[in-house]
């Protein structure tokens, strides 16, 4: 099954094309007001699965209790089979996760970031140096990778944060508006990325609430509006379900109002 | 176990890189504590011991009326400047701070003092200027000594023992050790040192919590396979390192200074040597996790990097309130009282410095209760970090 792997490839090659990440009946509350009110979507091997809706729609919610960092209160969901709410440790173990606005350590290098993950997902010292050189080059950081990142412009923290995402050879990814303050060339390299790793055969799951963003890249789309889901499929799907000529106004359809969009 | 010791190795080397958390751990405490604190010590001394033979200028008004005082005077040191003031003109100059204190003599002082009537002598004196206190009131004795000699003469020439005048004797009997004295003196190193010691880990414990949040970097960290009471445990492990790096170099730090702030000179020895300032650092030792658990704690509730700074030096005054209490209302180490943290590390630290036996059943109760109100904190800290709402 999925142990088919060229060992010395930076970015592993997955064979199979069952759904890895699937979400039944999510739901949370912030005191009294509803994130996510009920949530099923499904990602698959081998695709980009983009998480669509207007600002406050629960997109976010949705992929921090799928990361295992909030816990639903009801619902559940199984990444690779195994639940998120009875064994977050192992789900966790089989994600890389890079979220909203994600930070890294200023007086460390990115070099280090990048290698404190590796050590906190149990890599050995050796494994760790050699994935940590792997990424650096595939990412393209190596004009800044041993500088403190204090001083780093957002494409360069996107990309350290995306390579520490990626140090343990997760199968599934999930991104939460990662393409947020970065300019044209840098979304470009990360459309590439995301492209390469969904070829190589991983589950790529990200939200965004930029239109073209998934138009251009995604291979099913998940609309979610007031904490529900709208809509899925792909994006040809989704405009002759709506009968709308382009899928920006099939989004407005699906979700009823003309706010939120860019 | 392993994923404890890469956050604790993490922190630990991120925070040498760390401008403030450096100079808060590593140079304020230990450099400027005992710096200031032996600079204070050694300026107070030196006034205490100075003003005795510092000779002091009196100005004396129409000196020519009174030959032998001022001969006396003379004698123990005081230096005459003589002027010729009238009433006005004295007060005018003491007013003006332009002489410290003036004494005039009357016209009829010489035939009063033979005729053997109250000769009068006036001193002009602000007594609101706190400076010339002690020179006044040696002036003041030197006069009533000349007075007293004149007396005896005066006695003695009619015939009767002078003795008669003095009925009784008082004599000043001080039992305290030259160490026991200094720990007046050393009352507040037991604070400084605590304070030091827990500013060591200061920035550490805002760090982990909501300067972790406050950069983003919170969320990535709890999508680790770690079980979240580890990263907190390793956190605490580097706040606690920090700390103890503080608390030795602040009291190697003092044990040098008090070497030359010569305290032997006023009478006061320190008992601080190397075995000493040892000995002292186990004693603080058990409060370390206690103290770096407590500020972790405090920093997980606030809000911003700003506001958990703000709480945090109020956390610093913790430890004081047990030795204000202990100073004010005079304490002696009770069992009781060896079960209060930092209360019984102030009792430990004035028993080392005095050179006291400490009981083996005192030092046990503060070292276990501390223990065990640290162990407490840290469990408590522990389960802070699965709330979601540290996310912010």
């Amino acid at each position: 099954m999925r142990e088919e792997r060229c060992p010395d490839a930076v970015l592993y090659q997955w064979k199979r094309a069952v759904s890895v990440i699937e979400a039944t009946g999510l739901q949370k509350h912030f005191g009294r007001v509803t994130a996510v009110r009920d949530v099923s979507l499904r990602a698959m091997d081998g695709r980009i699965t983009g998480l669509l809706g207007p600002n406050g729609a629960g997109k976010s919610t949705t992929l921090r209790m799928l990361y295992t960092v909030i816990a639903p209160e009801s619902g559940d969901a199984l990444i690779d089979g195994v639940s998120i709410v009875n064994q977050p440790l192992e789900a966790r173990r089989r994600m890389g996760v890079l979220p909203h606005n994600a930070g890294i350590y200023p007086h460390l290098s990115a070099r280090e970031n990048i290698e404190y993950f590796g050590s906190l997902h149990g890599l050995s010292r050796k494994d760790c140096i050699a994935r940590t050189v792997a990424l650096i080059s595939l990412l393209e950081m190596d004009e800044f990778a041993d500088r403190g990142a204090k001083g780093f412009s957002q494409g360069q923290r996107v990309k350290t944060a995306l390579a520490r995402a990626l140090i343990h050879r997760p199968r599934n990814i999930l991104l939460d508006e990662p393409t947020n303050g970065l300019d044209v060339m840098a979304v470009r390299s990360l459309r590439r990325l995301l492209a390469r790793l969904r070829d190589d055969g991983h589950c790529v799951l990200f939200s965004s609430h930029v239109m073209q963003e998934v138009g251009a890249l995604c291979d099913d789309v998940v609309v979610i509006a007031h904490g529900n889901v709208v809509a899925n499929g792909t994006p040809e799907e989704l405009r002759q379900r709506t009968g709308e000529g382009s899928l920006e106004d099939a989004f407005v359809r699906l979700i009823g109002t003309g706010e939120g969009l860019s | 176990m392993w994923a404890i010791l890469s956050v604790f190795r993490k922190e630990f080397r991120e925070n040498l890189r760390d401008r403030r958390t450096l100079i808060s751990a590593l140079i304020f405490g230990p450099l400027f504590g005992p710096l200031l604190f032996g600079a204070a010590l050694s300026l107070s001394i030196e006034r205490g011991v100075s003003t005795a033979d510092k000779p002091v200028t009196l100005t004396v008004s129409h000196a020519e009326r009174a030959p032998n005082l001022l001969a006396h005077l003379k004698q123990y040191g005081v230096k005459v400047e003589a002027v010729s003031y009238d009433d006005a003109a004295a007060r005018a100059a003491v007013t003006e701070h332009r002489k410290p204190f003036v004494l005039m003599i009357s016209d009829e002082f010489g035939t009063r003092l033979q005729s053997s009537q109250p000769a009068q002598l006036m001193l002009y004196v602000d007594s609101s200027d706190a400076n010339n206190g002690k020179d006044v009131t040696r002036v003041k004795a030197l006069l009533s000594q000349y007075g007293q000699l004149v007396a005896r003469l005066r006695v003695m020439t009619r015939g009767i023992d002078p003795l008669v005048l003095s009925p009784i004797v008082i004599h000043d009997i001080d039992v305290s050790t030259p160490a026991g004295r200094s720990v007046l003196a050393l009352g507040t190193l037991s604070y400084l040192v605590l304070l030091t010691m827990l500013m060591g880990g200061m920035y550490l414990a805002i760090d982990a919590t909501a300067g972790e949040r406050e950069r983003g970097s919170l969320e990535p960290l709890l999508t680790v396979p770690v079980r979240r009471e580890s990263l907190i445990y390793g956190k605490m492990l580097a706040t606690c390192a920090f700390m103890t790096l503080s608390l030795s170099l602040t009291v190697t730090a003092f044990s040098i200074v008090l070497q030359f702030a010569g305290l032997e000179r006023f009478g006061m020895s320190v008992n601080f040597g190397p075995l000493v300032a040892l000995a002292l650092i186990a004693c603080c030792l058990p409060l370390v996790p206690l103290g770096a658990a407590l500020m972790t704690i405090v920093a997980a509730f606030t809000r911003s990097y700003r506001e958990a700074q703000t709480y945090l030096g109020l956390v610093l005054l913790v430890p004081t309130l047990p030795l204000v209490f202990a100073s004010v209302l005079g304490l002696r180490p009770t069992a009781a009282l060896m079960t209060v943290p930092s209360l019984s590390q102030h009792f430990l630290i004035t028993s080392l410095l005095r050179d006291e036996p400490i009981s083996a059943a005192f030092l046990a109760l503060s070292i276990g209760a501390t223990l065990t109100v640290g162990a407490v904190l840290v469990f408590i800290a522990g389960r802070l970090y699965h709330r979601e709402a540290l996310l912010g």
